[in-house]
């Protein structure tokens, strides 16, 4: 916990936090970023061997080859959440599974399907973006801002 | 009776006439499932959803508690339930199928020990006769409530639990042939900052220790005039805290009898329920179900049963507040010599 927050704690709030983590199980952290790595970076994988297998067996370019790439692995991400695997996965591979385009699926499918007992409307439409919606919000906020940035500085003159 | 400062001594000691305990799929792998009354297969118990689910799980714990207690339901005069669920609806509709007196409770997951120690307070002040209480959880309605989308990909620490999917009931009358409710330590908020949803166990041990603090101050007794302590749903991680909380402080609970409902519901070989399990339905069930019969058979004689809950909601943890806790204490007596 950061510092800020401890000092709003009082003595024997601070003594005993102390005293709780002491007691905590201990966190492989090495372990879980290796687990991290090797899952993050074989999905990564995955998405280039299909990005190749578009380029080599269609008439895509690089630049083309890049949406049905995205398609494909959004379709695997959806299909292993709603055989309630993906989840699994996660709990293993901690923030490996995290990565978009995967993980933002993920999130999208597991929130419809969780709320598809409160209706179509309200539920899956309502809800399905609940943990993807701030994601859009501040990529399309941050995307605008840098946007703004590089015309400002493309009209001064610079790149 | 008050005794102390937050404790009842039933005088007349009420009976509890029997108990029913309802649970699901990973309660059925678990090392108590032969104390179980019912397993479900099934997550969704055949329902349209998982809160309609818990539901049918509570109406069919109390519907055997009064069927074992040779009992109908025009029987009962009051019902005492709660549950995890938002307006603590499983409870409410449970409650609309009884069709009997109802109070709804709020307690997190020290809901049963509340209720229990209501129940046998309308009991022994001859306020009414045949009162059920009972409680319930679910995992999947849970999870869907208070974090995150059963199906979403993220990973859980190992301080994290398991909600438990079960409901448990208990009929308690005047007299008859069963455990005894002999007293009840009512507790108070305790919140020492932490503010971890996913370390329940870590924010709700101080809680249970200063309800057994003062259960043992207001009666005057000590850990070993009990067979068996034990805490609602600490988990691994608050059973240690609060034990050496205890030892710390003193009295020191003996490690032989003191245990935690939440270590007992699952076994070894279920991983997946990291810290332990938790929920309404945790304490109810190993107390209402395995403790029960263990007192029915005579192999325990005096039981603190301690639930610890925590009283925060998605809304507070995301307004940056800390986990406020409880714990209620209620000890029951064997009536076999």
């Amino acid at each position: 916990m950061s510092d800020k927050k401890r000092k709003k704690l009082t003595p024997v709030q601070q003594e005993y936090q102390t005293f709780a983590r002491a007691r905590e199980p201990g966190r492989p952290v090495l372990f879980n970023c290796l687990k991290a790595f090797l899952v993050g970076g074989g999905i990564c994988f995955l998405g280039q061997g299909v990005q190749d297998f578009f380029l080599w067996n269609f008439d895509f370019t690089e630049k083309t080859a890049g949406d049905p790439t995205v398609a494909v692995m959004v379709l695997l991400a959806v299909i292993l959440t709603v055989a309630g695997v993906y989840d699994h996965i996660a709990q293993w591979a901690g923030a490996g599974t995290a990565v978009p385009v995967t993980g933002f699926a993920n999130s999208m499918a597991a929130s419809a399907m969780e709320h598809r007992t409160e209706g179509f409307v309200l539920g899956v439409g309502g809800k399905m973006f609940k943990l993807a919606g701030s994601v859009i919000v501040f990529g399309v906020f941050a995307a605008f801002i840098i946007g703004l940035l590089k015309t400002g500085i493309a009209m001064l003159g610079g790149f | 009776m008050q005794q102390g400062h937050q404790t009842w001594v039933f005088q007349n000691k009420p009976a509890i006439l029997a108990t029913a305990v309802v649970g699901g799929p990973f309660e059925a792998e678990g090392p108590l499932a032969e104390d179980f009354d019912l397993l479900h297969g099934d997550l969704w118990l055949g329902q349209d959803s998982y809160e309609k689910a818990e539901k049918k799980m509570l109406e069919e714990a109390c519907e055997a508690a009064i069927r074992k207690a040779g009992l109908q339901k025009q029987d009962i005069q009051f019902f005492l339930g709660g549950d995890l669920m938002n307006q603590i609806i499983s409870s409410s509709f449970a409650a609309r199928t009884l069709a009997v007196p109802f109070l709804g409770l709020y307690g997190a997951c020290s809901t049963s020990m509340e209720g229990l120690a209501l129940a046998s307070l309308i009991v022994d002040s001859r306020a009414g006769r045949n009162v059920l209480c009972g409680t319930s959880s679910h995992n999947s309605a849970a999870e869907k409530q208070y974090r995150y989308p059963t199906e979403y990909g993220s990973q859980k620490p190992p301080t994290a639990q398991w909600t438990v999917t079960a409901a448990g009931a208990a009929l308690l009358d005047r007299e008859g042939d069963g455990p005894k409710v002999t007293s009840a330590t009512i507790g108070r908020v305790v919140d020492m900052g932490v503010s971890d949803p996913f370390n329940m166990g870590g924010a709700m041990a101080p809680a249970a220790v200063d309800t057994i603090t003062a259960h043992f101050r207001d009666l005057g007794v000590a850990a070993r005039d009990y067979d068996l302590i034990a805490t609602g749903d600490l988990g691994k991680v608050g059973y240690k805290i609060a034990r050496d909380l205890l030892k710390k402080h003193n009295p020191a609970i003996p490690d032989e009898i003191f245990t935690d409902c939440g270590l007992l519901i699952y076994g070894e070989d279920q991983p997946a329920v990291l810290a332990g399990g938790s929920g309404c339905g945790c304490s109810a069930s190993v107390v209402y179900g395995h403790i029960m019969n263990r007192l029915n058979k005579g192999e325990l004689k005096k039981v603190l049963i301690v639930a610890t809950g925590a009283l925060l909601s998605p809304l507070s943890y995301q307004q940056k507040e800390s986990i406020p806790c409880i714990a209620h204490a209620v000890s029951i007596e064997s009536n076999k010599p």
